[in-house]
Formats: C-alpha cells, sequence, structure tokens
C-alpha cells in the first residue's frame, strides 16, 4: 500500500506545517541517531561500585521472585543447579541450550542430571540457559537470541535457570545497549527478565507463572575478581 | 466495535448498580495508586525522567516523517516488511491478507489496545481466521464476548466468581465440579488451555508499545510471557502499531520503560521486555520466519499541529485511568469504545467524533489527578475543555444547561444586577432555610438534591453585609 | 515598618451566596497579619461555570472584568483554591490570544493567592491564636491541590490551632464529586464519589471537617447531612479566624436559633 505510505507521510507534513524534511536536517537527525545520547540514567545502580552493583541485582532480582545462588565458580555450578533441583522437588532432567558459554561447566561431575542439549519443547519441565548481561537497577536479566539460545528455551520451561557471571552485571540497560553494539548486528529476539512469569490480572492478586516461567532461578558465578 | 459513549450516563447508570463491578473497582481504586506511589517514591529521578521522556516524544512528533521512514528502513534491512495503513479498515484488510497469504486458521494475539481500536478479532473471525487472546485478562473477556475495560488490565472489572463462571462455560472438556475457587487455579487452567493454542498458531499478532527507529525493532512489554509465546512460536509475527510509537533510539526507549512500569502497575520494570528486529536468522533454531510491521494512522496525523497534539505523547500506562474517581465509579465500559477513563475522553471524540462521543470529556471534575500522574504530562484537562468549547461551539449540549449558562452569564458579567441577584438568593433562600439549616428539596435543583441536602445560606450576601459595614463604619 | 500590604478580596460567588462568614473571617486573618483589605465591588464569579462549559466568550468577558477590578492592588486574596486557580493558573491562558489584556491576566496571576497559602506562602506570617474543640479531618481540595500546591499550609495553620486535633483520612487527596457543574450533570457518579468520601471522612472518628473550597463543603456537608452524620462542616477560615461560635456549621442552625 505505498499510495497509504506516502499519504500518511503527507499528512504528517501537513500536519507539522512544512514539506519533506531538507538533507542537512535528515543528516543532522541521521547522525543525532548514531550518536546513542544518553538520557538521565538514574543514580540507583550507577552510582555503586561492581560489587555494589552485583549486591544491588541480588537484591532486586530477589524482590521480584527470582532466587539466586552464589557460587565461586564454574566447577560449583552443576552442585547449585542440582541442588536447586532437589529443594524444589524437581525433576533433575532438564534441556539446555547449546550455548558455548554452559560449555565450560563440568556438568559430568553430577552425573545424576539428566541433560539435553537443544530447543526447549513443551513439556519440558526445566530449561537452563546462558544469559548476555544483567541489569543492576532493576535486577533483569538481559538474554539474546542465536544460533545456540533459542527464545523459547526462555519461555516453555515451567522453572527457568540462569547461569549468570558477576562480570555480566551492568548497573543500566543503557550499558547492556553498548554491549550489544560492541557484539553486532542486533538479534532476532532480545529478552529483558525481570523475575519469572506473573499476572494480576484476577483481583490484582498476584499469581507467578501466567504464560512463561513459575521459577526463575539465577546462578551467578563469583568470576575472575569482577 | 459500535460506540455506545453517546449513551454515557445509561452505562454509568448500570455500573452503579453492578455489585460485582463496583467490588473489582474498589479493589482497583487502591491497589494501583498505592503501588505507583511506592515505586516513584524509590526513584528520585522520576520528575527528571518524565522531562526526558515529553522531550523524546516531543522531538519524535517534530520529525515523525523522519523517524517513519527511518524506522522503516531498518525493518526492510533487517528482512522485516512494513505495511501502511491509513485507517482501521485498510489495517484490518492488511492483517487478513497477511494471514490468508499464509494459509493461517488460527491467530494468537498478545494483548494490542489498536487491535481494539480497528476491531480485528471480528473481522479475523468473520473470514474464516480464529484470533485467540492471550493476556489472561483479554482472554477472560474475549471468552465473555466482551471488551477489555482498561487499557492494561482488560478483566478488571471482574471479580473471580465470574472468571470461574465463564471458564466452566467455555473449558468444558474439564470436570465441572472442579475447583476454580482462587486466581491461582483459574490461571493455572488458563495456562493449560492457552499452551496448547500457542504451539498450534499459524500467526502470531501483538501490539508495540515502542518502535525503535534506529534498528527496525518492536518492542512490547508484558508480565505473563503471553507476547512472547505468541511472537515466537508461529510462522510470521505480525505487530500493529500506530505511527506515534516510533522513538529514535535504544537509549531513548530505556527512559521510556522507566516511565511506563511504574506509571502503569507500579513495578520497577516489566517482567518481560522483549524487542524484536525482523524475523529469525537464517542460523536460528526457533523465531517467527517472517516479520510484518502494520503501522496505522487512524486518525493521528489529524492530531498534529492542532490543539489534541500532545494526546500523541500518551505511552498507555493507564496512570490516568488508576486514579481518575470517574473511571474508578464506573468502570471502563460505561465510556462506550476502546479506550476509556482520562486519556480515553480526550483520544475518543478525536476518533469517533464529539457528536458520539461528547458526554466523555463532560464527565469530570476536572480534579487533575490524571495530568498530575500522567509520565507524559499530558494535560488532559485542558483537552477535556477544549473538547467542551467545541461541544459548545456547535451547540451540542443539553438546551437547558446552555439556557440555564446564558442566563448566569449575563447577570454575571453585569456586577450590579449580579449584586442584587445574589442579595435576593440569599436572602429568600437563607429564610427558607432557617428553621434546618438546608433543605431536602429544591425546585430546580434536583440533580443536586436527589442525592444530598442543600445548605442555606447565613441569610444575607457577602456583600449585603460588607455594604452595610461599610456604611456604619462611614457614619 | 513597611507600608501595610493592600489586599483586594476576591470573595466568590459561593462565599457571597452562602457563606458570608468566610468572607469575614479572610478578612480577619489578613488584616491580623498587617493588611489593609478591599472588597471591590465589580465582582461576581470568576467565570468558572462558563469556561468548564466550554463558554469561551462568556469566560473571556468574565475574566476581562476581573482583570480590570482587581488591577490596582499589591495582591488578590481567594478564599477558594478553584477560584484562586482559574484566576491563576487559566486566566493567562484563557486571554493570551487577546493583546490589550494578555499582559494584566499574566500580572493578575502573579498577585493572586489562595488565602491559606497566601498567609503561609507570601506573608510568612502564621501566627494563629484561635481555639477549636475538636478533631478534625481536613479534605485537599482538587484545585487548590493540584494547580496551586496547598497541601501542607492549612495542616501547618491548624496545628497551631489549640483544642485541636488533626486526623488524616486515607485518601484526603481523592475528588470529593463536586466539580462545578459536573454534580448536577452526573449526579449518580457525583453521589458515588460523595459517598465514598463520606466513608473515608467518618472513618477518622473527627468530628469536624475542614477543606478550603466552598463548593467542596457544600457537596460533603449536603452529603454528610443526607446520611445523617452529625459531623461538622466547615471552611478552614472560620477555625483559624476563630470564628466558630459567629456561625452555625455549614448545613446546621444554632442550637438557640433551631
Amino acid at each position: 500500500m505505498s499510495g497509504g505510505r506516502d499519504q500518511i507521510l503527507g499528512s504528517i507534513r501537513a500536519g507539522l506545517g512544512r514539506g519533506r524534511l531538507d538533507a542537512a536536517t535528515e543528516a543532522t537527525l541521521t547522525e543525532s541517531l548514531k550518536a546513542h545520547r544518553r538520557n538521565l540514567v538514574p543514580a540507583r545502580a550507577a552510582a555503586l561500585d561492581h560489587a555494589g552493583q552485583i549486591a544491588l541485582f541480588i537484591a532486586m532480582a530477589e524482590e521480584v521472585d527470582a532466587t539466586i545462588a552464589r557460587v565461586a565458580d564454574t566447577d560449583a555450578v552443576p552442585a547449585a543447579v542440582a541442588d536447586y533441583l532437589t529443594g524444589q522437588n524437581l525433576p533433575a532432567r532438564l534441556v539446555m541450550t547449546p550455548d558455548p558459554q554452559l560449555d565450560p561447566i563440568p556438568w559430568n561431575n553430577r552425573p545424576m542430571l539428566e541433560i539435553r542439549r537443544g530447543r526447549a519443547e513443551d513439556g519440558d519441565a526445566v530449561g537452563v540457559t546462558a544469559c548476555f548481561a544483567a541489569i543492576a537497577e532493576t535486577g533483569t536479566l538481559m538474554l539474546l537470541s542465536g544460533p545456540d539460545s533459542p527464545t523459547r528455551n526462555n519461555f516453555l520451561p515451567d522453572t527457568h535457570v540462569v547461569v549468570l557471571r558477576a562480570s555480566q552485571v551492568v548497573a543500566a540497560y543503557e550499558e547492556g545497549w553498548d554491549r550489544l553494539r560492541a557484539k553486532g548486528a542486533m538479534p532476532r529476539t532480545v529478552n529483558f527478565i525481570t523475575g519469572p512469569s506473573r499476572t494480576g490480572d484476577i483481583e490484582q492478586r498476584l499469581v507467578l507463572g501466567a504464560h512463561g516461567p513459575r521459577r526463575l532461578h539465577i546462578v551467578l558465578i563469583d568470576d575472575a575478581g569482577a | 466495535m459500535q460506540p455506545t459513549s453517546h449513551d454515557f450516563k445509561a452505562n454509568a447508570h448500570r455500573a452503579l448498580g453492578d455489585k460485582n463491578l463496583q467490588r473489582a473497582m474498589g479493589m482497583m481504586r487502591t491497589g494501583f495508586p498505592e503501588k505507583r506511589a511506592m515505586a516513584i517514591a524509590r526513584m528520585p529521578e522520576f520528575d527528571a525522567l518524565r522531562d526526558d521522556g515529553i522531550a523524546i516524544k516531543q522531538q519524535v512528533l517534530k520529525h515523525l516523517d523522519f523517524y517513519l521512514e527511518t524506522f522503516e528502513k531498518n525493518v526492510i534491512a533487517t528482512g522485516g516488511q512494513v505495511h501502511w495503513c491509513r485507517n482501521a479498515q485498510e489495517a484490518r484488510e492488511t492483517v487478513l491478507a497477511l494471514c490468508r497469504a499464509l494459509d493461517a486458521k488460527t491467530v494468537t494475539k498478545g494483548k494490542s489496545m489498536v487491535s481494539e481500536e480497528i476491531a480485528l478479532n471480528d473481522f479475523l473471525e468473520a473470514n474464516g481466521v480464529v484470533p485467540v487472546e492471550t493476556d489472561l485478562g483479554e482472554y477472560i473477556v474475549q471468552i465473555r464476548h466482551e471488551t477489555p475495560s482498561h487499557i492494561i488490565a482488560p478483566a478488571v472489572h471482574l471479580v473471580k466468581e465470574q472468571v470461574a463462571e465463564s471458564f466452566r462455560a467455555t473449558h468444558t472438556q474439564f470436570p465441572h465440579d472442579r475447583n476454580l475457587d482462587e486466581p491461582r487455579t483459574l490461571c493455572d487452567e488458563a495456562r493449560t488451555v492457552l499452551r496448547e493454542k500457542f504451539l498450534a498458531a499459524d500467526v502470531g499478532i501483538t501490539g508495540a508499545n515502542f518502535l525503535i527507529a534506529e534498528t527496525g525493532s518492536s518492542i512490547i512489554v508484558t508480565n505473563e510471557g503471553n507476547g512472547d509465546l505468541t511472537q515466537i512460536l508461529p510462522r510470521a509475527h505480525i505487530v500493529l502499531a500506530s505511527i506515534e510509537k516510533v522513538v529514535p533510539t535504544l537509549e531513548d526507549a530505556a527512559t521510556l520503560l522507566r516511565l511506563l512500569a511504574r506509571s502503569a502497575t507500579g513495578q520497577e520494570f516489566s517482567t518481560y521486555t522483549t524487542i524484536s528486529t525482523g524475523p529469525r536468522r537464517e542460523t536460528d533454531t526457533d523465531g517467527p520466519g517472517q516479520y510484518h510491521v502494520v503501522l496505522i494512522d487512524n486518525g493521528r496525523t489529524a492530531l498534529l499541529g492542532g490543539e489534541f497534539e500532545d494526546m500523541l505523547r500518551c505511552i498507555r500506562c493507564a496512570a490516568c485511568l488508576n486514579h481518575c474517581p470517574v473511571y474508578g465509579a464506573v468502570g471502563g465500559h460505561a465510556y462506550g469504545w476502546v479506550y476509556s477513563g482520562p486519556m480515553g475522553a480526550v483520544l475518543t471524540p478525536t476518533l469517533i467524533g464529539i457528536e458520539e462521543a461528547g458526554h466523555l470529556p463532560n464527565a469530570s471534575t476536572f480534579c487533575g489527578r490524571c495530568e498530575s500522574v500522567c509520565p507524559m504530562r499530558i494535560p488532559l484537562p485542558r483537552m477535556m475543555r477544549a473538547w467542551r468549547a467545541r461541544e459548545f461551539a456547535k451547540k451540542l449540549g443539553p438546551k437547558t444547561a446552555r439556557w440555564g449558562l446564558a442566563i448566569w452569564a449575563y447577570a454575571a458579567k453585569r456586577p450590579a444586577l449580579y449584586r442584587t441577584m445574589s442579595a435576593m438568593a440569599s436572602r429568600v433562600l437563607g429564610l427558607l432555610g432557617r428553621a434546618r439549616g438546608r433543605f431536602r428539596s429544591l425546585p430546580l435543583a434536583s440533580g443536586w438534591t436527589d442525592m444530598r441536602d442543600m445548605p442555606a445560606p447565613e441569610g444575607k450576601s457577602f456583600m449585603t453585609l460588607w455594604a452595610e459595614q461599610q456604611k456604619k463604619a462611614a457614619r | 515598618m513597611a507600608e501595610p500590604v493592600r489586599v483586594a478580596l476576591f470573595v466568590t460567588c459561593l462565599v457571597d451566596l452562602f457563606r458570608p462568614t468566610v468572607g469575614f473571617a479572610a478578612i480577619k486573618l489578613l488584616e491580623d497579619a498587617g493588611c489593609t483589605v478591599t472588597v471591590p465591588t465589580a465582582q461576581t464569579c470568576c467565570g468558572q461555570p462558563a469556561y468548564n462549559s466550554g463558554d469561551r466568550e462568556d469566560a473571556k468577558a468574565i475574566a476581562r472584568q476581573v482583570v480590570a477590578a482587581f488591577a490596582d492592588f499589591d495582591y488578590v486574596v481567594v478564599p477558594s483554591g478553584s477560584c484562586g486557580g482559574m484566576i491563576k493558573a487559566h486566566y493567562p491562558l484563557l486571554l493570551a490570544e487577546e493583546p490589550a489584556v494578555a499582559d494584566d491576566a499574566k500580572a493578575l496571576a502573579a498577585r493572586t493567592f489562595e488565602l491559606i497559602s497566601f498567609l503561609v506562602d507570601v506573608l510568612k506570617r502564621p501566627d494563629i491564636a484561635a481555639r477549636y474543640d475538636g478533631v478534625a479531618t481536613y479534605h485537599d481540595a482538587c484545585s487548590g491541590l493540584r494547580e496551586l500546591g496547598i497541601k501542607d499550609q492549612p495542616r501547618h495553620l491548624l496545628a497551631q490551632v489549640s483544642g485541636l486535633t488533626l486526623k488524616e483520612m486515607t485518601t484526603p487527596e481523592v475528588c470529593c464529586g463536586f466539580g462545578g457543574t459536573f454534580c448536577v450533570k452526573y449526579p449518580e457518579i457525583s453521589d458515588k464519589m460523595v459517598t465514598d468520601k463520606a466513608v473515608d471522612i467518618a472513618a477518622t472518628g473527627a468530628d469536624t471537617l475542614l477543606c478550603g473550597d466552598m463548593g467542596c463543603l457544600l457537596n460533603m456537608a449536603g452529603k454528610l447531612a443526607r446520611l445523617g452524620s452529625g459531623i461538622r462542616v466547615r471552611h478552614v477560615a472560620e477555625v483559624l479566624a476563630g470564628m466558630t461560635d459567629d456561625v452555625a456549621p455549614i448545613g446546621h442552625v444554632a442550637p438557640d436559633k433551631a
């Protein structure tokens, strides 16, 4: 409907009382898009040192019903996952994204964990994924889609376990954008996840696990003096 | 949707007598405002964020053509398509054509108010495509054959017993005597039912909270995750968005997102904020094969440059609804069309005409709470007043009210006459009301005295007493 | 000592008609604070009924009349946030396109204050010597609260009234449902709002309801009376000026006259 396109653009210009922007103005606007100028970033996280940001991330995530296990190193992750599943009375069978970030973890240390690497399907009770970054300001995880990180793994399993490294914690969304741009092109999907799925649609009473995971568990690795 | 805004009074009367609705609205009136207040108290920069947010939207509106063209360019560059639709009909037909091209039988939908605005569901259904709403509240109103009564909490007018009743009537696959007493069990049942729908859908349709010009992305926020399952499982993702949703950069979106959740539900951040760019990449193992953005004007461009332009800053957070005492009294359906509360009172007349929607900007006490909580500081009372001025100029209001006003104004412009009349009224009413100090009924004032007593004047007008006092002092 | 501050009182139509005592209370408070008070006779109403009904022409005519009548004073003081807000926040907008008076309207707006705000924010002389025996709750009238930022000022002054205890409602900032012509155009909705307000007032256990706006006071007093409540309803100025013995609460008669 190219007629619609031209008419809409024409009506916009008529409403604004001008014609098409001149080339110089368009060039300025294009440049300003590329500048990625930040607006005000709240001091809440930005004013803290990295240790403070990690502590804030934990506090904010717990406030929205995520649970967090802090471990000293990669080696401790399988036990942390297994303990969590046992503690929740969940099966030790899980689907894990083929994300290379999860490869260095010695999963074989816990042979009781039955792991399938790949895409989640309906019926998968527990999913484990890595993530791209975490935002201290609101306790938010940032996950990207990609060949090794299908988005559905973040939503289909009832329990979502996320392996996060402390060095991935940043203060604000804006730092997430910077890291994303440094990585390259936009992925199909960027998921910001703040706690497990919820709804208040019936009498404003909070119920966890509306359509997405009922539980969000974060295993936080204190990597390399981060 | 056939508007019933002209029946606002009758709608409101019904709502005020509806016990379930009143119980539900009672919960809403305290819940949302308290949560918002707490969230804002924790964000000392909130007002500064508002300033930034307003500046972003103003910048967009000033260069709307540029940002839309840039957005389109970047959608195409990432493998998606943009469809420009001037009005509701074009938008409906565009969506249907996309569904037909994919031979789609069912579509899942994330909550989208512009979808309600263009009345998409009825149209798809009439043309053999089954739309399934997946936001819990929106699903509830869909199976009840109702419309959302609130722009972010569609079923806010219902109590859980009504939801249980509707689930029993609709989900006949389950034992009739199952327990549906609590929101928890209701939610679990909806989850089970809708999970199958997600897995079976051919197309997923969502709205957009924001479109990002710089990247050609759309952003949705949900708490349930329904918007995500809607868009990643089917073969195509169709985004419905009105043209004013575009913002320049991801940085700008971050600022507006900080305002949105706090204003809407009092959350620090919605559970799921999802940025979608194009269809799945070649090496991806999931995601939609097609990505379409249906850009809808439907009256927006007509607001640019006019006295309702500020309305285009609206980010649909519903803070104005949540804090409006009139909305809180009668709920959203009384407003008779898609948008309700103060934002609806301003926006609806622009979309369906002041002749149909004249009650909406009139049904306000101008208490100003809406403007005070609006993250975009939209001057809602000022614009409601502007509608009243247009209505007055068109002589649309009730005749008796206009005559009464004309007589009053005649006197108010003549101080000596006014003083005499006021003195007389004060004297007469004062005498008549002397025994009780108030009236239970008064001729020509039944609108007042049907509901409450009318206190009687003291007996002499201030101006009379003042003149007497001045005379005495001069002697 | 500097020249006394010359204040013009904008009485407001509802005080003129229903509650002259509020006007005299305002004068007493202003005079006690060292002002000389004049009451220009060329005043009727601020024009809000026309303005809020969409009748811009009559609203402008009335506004021009007020601008002219109140031109020559240091300050204009109004015992109402609603009428004060009309002059202060809306006249400049309403008359913006009228070159002959636009500047005068702006100047008037700058000199105009709601009574309580004037005493506290401008005169900074909040010495109140009144006594009132009772437990009061205070309703924040909408225009005063949101257009003029009146919230702490009345509470600050009431705290000095001996014998008076203030107990807050759960939602003192929620509209009472008056809204000028709203209450007769949409009586059922207005009734719902004022009924909720009456419940909130009663829940405080207060024996007195105070507020700074006659419209809201008439609405709430009328509803409380209809509900059979004995709560005494008064304009806050009556209490602050110590004039509660001069007149019965709104909608009541003094015991000796009944």
